[in-house]
């Protein structure tokens, strides 16, 4: 039977970040003298962070498949301004807003994958202009000025929790509910998943180990409903990024659209002479960041309650560096969606963790690089020494 | 004959699992121009990578002695310091910069840093004179014609100081009168004493230029022929080159051919970046269920070209002409179509265009057809992809740890193994192979082969594309000949010999030439 250390030594690199995002937060829980994991506070962590969780997860397939996309940050502030300006200047409906919105932004998804699949433009050009054309279209719709404040239904996209269905004062019942059935799911297919494996008689992971795993997982997400309980509830976001996450992941491991996205991204030419349509493919993971940049352009919208030409200005830079942290690699093929979120929620931690402890956003941004290439230095110390 | 200015005792190169070279010796006299031939495959090349130092000292045993001196060669930097320049057959220029700026790249003439450009370019002009090229020192080598380009790699051997200069296939891409004129600067460069090597396929040439040919078989010397004693024919160089016991290399082939399932009619394709350049002009062929048809001929002869624009015009513009499958048309016009109609391609180049390297191996194995695996073609069902690519495995013997090993894992045989495996998962009718078995050792070939004959007797047809013209006889059925993207022979095999096809193509060229 292997034993815990060479078990943890062959998966170091899944293990890795999740144990760096532990030691971060539990670093910045002494430093803050408890502040950082009060509830108050880890519900905001969640809020400030969503739209770059929801972006990643777009980028992630971009970056898989071999590319980037800079224009993020500026497609976002793109739709947020249109998003504003359509509710609070022409008083449509938020609901159709919403919608107008996510189609818009597959627009955009629509343009650039056009250029960087079919002309063959390298997406690092396609998308650079992609920033500066989304900026000054930002710039243009909002005439320069912030735009707001929004109807409360959009707003609840960000600040709003799910209801409580036991009207408990004080403490959120059906919070802790939904913990309770998705630590039972989690669980269940973590099982069924082991059992599978038995069947095709691969070697399993220690049953100790399974057991140790989900007891951890089980109280991870048991602690986090609890804490968010005790403020108001699960924020609305938290339950969009739970069902993005569950859908990514779901779409990037097990069907034949993700397998065929890592197979472009290790070696495009054989995809393609395999029979993949490879330019179909870049162009859908393109329209596809172009929907996901929406959603965050609306919930950074949302939060911060009014439109303004400098939103998400640099948000591309955390949505990228989220995506090296969590694994993936810049030559494609390589990354996994849950890597990318436990990326994110690296750098959300590190910002948050900063912002209490007051050092200035000088020393942040350097810090914040330097974890980056330190993560991604961690990264290829690893392969080279299994190679 | 005067002094001896190159001698290379006993070389023997390993590669993992080949001898590529077995204890070659090979001298060059002072001012002589000395020919090296043999068919692909047969250790031309490893050997001048050897001499020029690519390869090391230490890689490889034996002793280079060169004017005199014993070379001990770290890379190529070393060898041409001794004047020793070797000028390849893909031409090593960078096309977005001017005659000048390639001449003297690694040699730059200059003073603390800073380059003197009256000095780079009135040396230029002198060396193109002597090369005998007409074109303005800052002219931009992507505005010159491939055999202008051969002279600029020759100026830049003499801008060396070269005392002996080997051409890797110098000719190959170059018309009839550039030919020539590269020809006649060799005797040119003889009289001034300048020795050169000469590696050729067009033996028309040889003969006309060489003082002496040596004949290079399987990594081994077979003979060295003074042309000026000895009486040569073309005839006796093809026998030299090819002549060599086959026997027990391949097994048995029992074939049951039927009708014809597979017809390509009035082929053409053209160069994908020079328009009106053919690359595959008027190609008709046929193959039978059960039949294995070899396609021979040299390198560059267009036979990847072919066999990758009938596969979904993967290769190639502007193409004309029809595909028949059992006497029905069949629509080729993409990849994934071509699939669906039953046609598979298994690359030549198996890490570049075969593979997913960093993939697992059953990763590479369902992605040509994974909606096989899939449930409601969406979601992989990895229970059902894991126990079909385990029968591959066991069926083609494919040696790994595990199917979810990486690809990049394995040794060449077995990469091959799960291209095979890959196209066999597709379930195709026509399989076109593209030297499967290049660079992998005989027991995997062997394997390979026998592969070969189970598809067959499967009622397959198989296309096999081959340098190696052994390989061609002795798997085969049926054999046709290219040669400058034209089909130029059809022989069945048992009626075949290396010599007869080896005329084939010779003979071509030199009608194309004339």
């Amino acid at each position: 039977m292997k034993t815990l250390v060479t078990l943890f030594r062959s998966n170091v690199r899944e293990y890795g970040m999740l144990i760096a995002l532990i030691v971060i937060m539990l670093f910045f829980q002494y430093q803050t003298e408890g502040i950082l994991l009060k509830p108050i506070n880890i519900t905001n962590l969640v809020l400030q962070n969503s739209y770059i969780i929801v972006m990643a997860m777009g980028m992630l397939l971009i970056i898989v498949a071999g590319w980037i996309d800079l224009s993020v940050g500026s497609v976002a502030a793109f739709i947020g301004a249109i998003a504003a300006v359509l509710m609070v200047k022409l008083d449509v409906h938020w609901a159709l807003t919403m919608l107008i919105c996510l189609f818009i932004g597959g627009l955009v998804g629509v343009w650039q994958g056009y250029w960087v699949a079919y002309i063959k433009i390298p997406a690092f050009i396609v998308t650079l202009a992609g920033m500066l054309i989304f900026r000054g279209l930002t710039l243009l719709i909002l005439q320069g000025e912030a735009v707001g404040p929004f109807p409360m239904e959009f707003q609840r996209l960000s600040t709003g929790f799910i209801p409580d269905f036991f009207h408990n004062e004080g403490f959120h019942i059906t919070t802790v509910l939904i913990g309770v059935v998705l630590s039972v799911v989690l669980a269940v297919l973590d099982w069924r998943g082991r059992k599978n494996q038995q069947k095709y008689g691969f070697e399993v992971t220690p049953f100790y180990f399974f057991v140790l795993k989900n007891v951890f997982i089980i109280a991870a997400v048991m602690w986090l409903c609890y804490l968010m309980a005790s403020y108001k509830g699960l924020p609305n976001v938290l339950v969009i990024l739970f069902i993005l996450i569950a859908g990514y992941a779901f779409v990037t491991s097990q069907t034949v659209i993700g397998r065929r996205i890592y197979a472009m991204g290790g070696n495009e030419k054989a995809s393609r002479l395999s029979g993949v349509n490879t330019p179909r493919l870049l162009f859908g993971t393109f329209v596809n960041m172009g929907v996901l940049a929406a959603l965050a352009g609306m919930i950074v919208t949302a939060r911060l309650n009014t439109a303004t030409p400098k939103t998400g200005v640099g948000f591309e830079l955390d949505v990228i560096a989220a995506c090296f942290i969590g694994g993936a690699s810049a030559s494609g093929g390589v990354g996994k969606v849950i890597g990318a979120v436990v990326g994110a929620f690296l750098i959300g931690v590190m910002n948050n963790g900063m912002s209490i402890l007051g050092i200035g956003i000088d020393w942040q941004q350097a810090i914040k690089g330097f974890v980056l290439l330190l993560a991604v230095f961690f990264d290829v110390y690893n392969k080279n020494k299994s190679v | 004959m005067s002094d001896v200015i190159l001698e290379m005792r006993n070389i023997t190169k390993t590669f993992p699992g080949v001898k590529a070279l077995d204890n070659v010796s090979f001298s060059v006299q002072q001012g002589e121009i000395h020919a090296l031939v043999g068919e692909n495959g047969a250790g031309k090349s490893t050997l001048m990578k050897v001499l020029s130092g690519v390869y090391p000292h230490g890689s490889y045993d034996g002793d280079i002695f060169f004017v005199g001196k014993e070379c001990i060669f770290r890379d190529i930097t070393d060898s041409e310091k001794e004047g020793l320049v070797i000028i390849h057959q893909e031409l090593a220029l960078i096309p977005f910069l001017s005659i000048t700026e390639n001449l003297f790249l690694g040699n730059e003439q200059a003073r603390n840093g800073i380059i003197d450009w009256n000095e780079s370019i009135s040396k230029t002009k002198e060396l193109l004179n002597k090369v005998g090229l007409h074109e303005s020192p800052n002219t931009l080598i992507t505005d010159l014609g491939v055999g202008k380009q051969q002279l600029v790699e020759i100026a830049k051997a003499l801008a060396k100081e070269v005392k002996l200069l080997i051409l890797d296939e110098p000719t190959a891409s170059l018309s009839e009168s550039d030919s020539e004129k590269l020809l006649q600067l060799l005797l040119q460069f003889k009289e001034h004493g300048i020795s050169s090597i000469l590696i050729s396929h067009k033996l028309n040439e040889v003969s006309k230029v060489a003082d002496s040919i040596t004949i290079l078989r399987d990594g081994a010397t077979v003979e060295t022929i003074d042309c000026h004693k000895d009486v040569i024919t073309e005839d006796r160089i093809i026998r030299g080159m090819v002549g060599r016991d086959i026997t027990h290399r391949f097994p048995p082939r029992e074939s049951n051919i039927g009708e014809v399932i597979f017809e390509v009619r009035n082929w053409n394709v053209d160069h994908p970046l020079h328009k009106g350049r053919k690359v595959s002009s008027n190609i008709n062929l046929t193959v039978r269920a059960g039949e294995v048809v070899g396609l021979a001929g040299l390198i560059g002869a267009g036979r990847t070209e072919l066999a990758m624009s009938i596969f979904g015009r993967a290769y190639g513009t502007n193409i004309t002409g029809k595909v028949f499958k059992r006497g029905k048309e069949i629509d080729v016009s993409t990849i994934d179509r071509a699939i669906t109609n039953g046609i598979a391609y298994a690359t030549e180049d198996r890490k570049a265009y075969g593979l997913v390297l960093i993939e697992e191996i059953k990763n590479n194995i369902t992605l040509t057809n994974l909606d096989k695996i899939a449930d409601m073609r969406l979601v992989v069902n990895e229970p059902k992809e894991i126990s079909v690519t385990s029968t591959y495995r066991d069926s083609l013997n494919i040696k790994c740890s595990s199917i979810l090993q990486l690809a990049l894992n394995l040794s060449g045989g077995n990469q091959q193994k799960v291209v095979l495996s890959k196209w066999l998962f597709a379930d195709p009718d026509i399989l076109i192979l593209d030297e499967p078995t290049r660079g992998i050792d005989v027991g995997a070939k062997y394997e390979i082969y026998t592969i070969i004959n189970r598809l067959a007797a499967e009622g397959r047809g198989i296309i096999l594309i081959s340098s190696e013209l052994p390989e061609i006889l002795g798997v085969c059925d049926r054999i046709y000949t290219m040669s400058e993207g034209r089909i130029v022979g059809e022989v069945p095999a048992r009626e075949a010999s290396q010599e007869t096809i080896m005329k084939f193509i010779m003979s071509q060229k030199e009608v194309m030439a004339q």
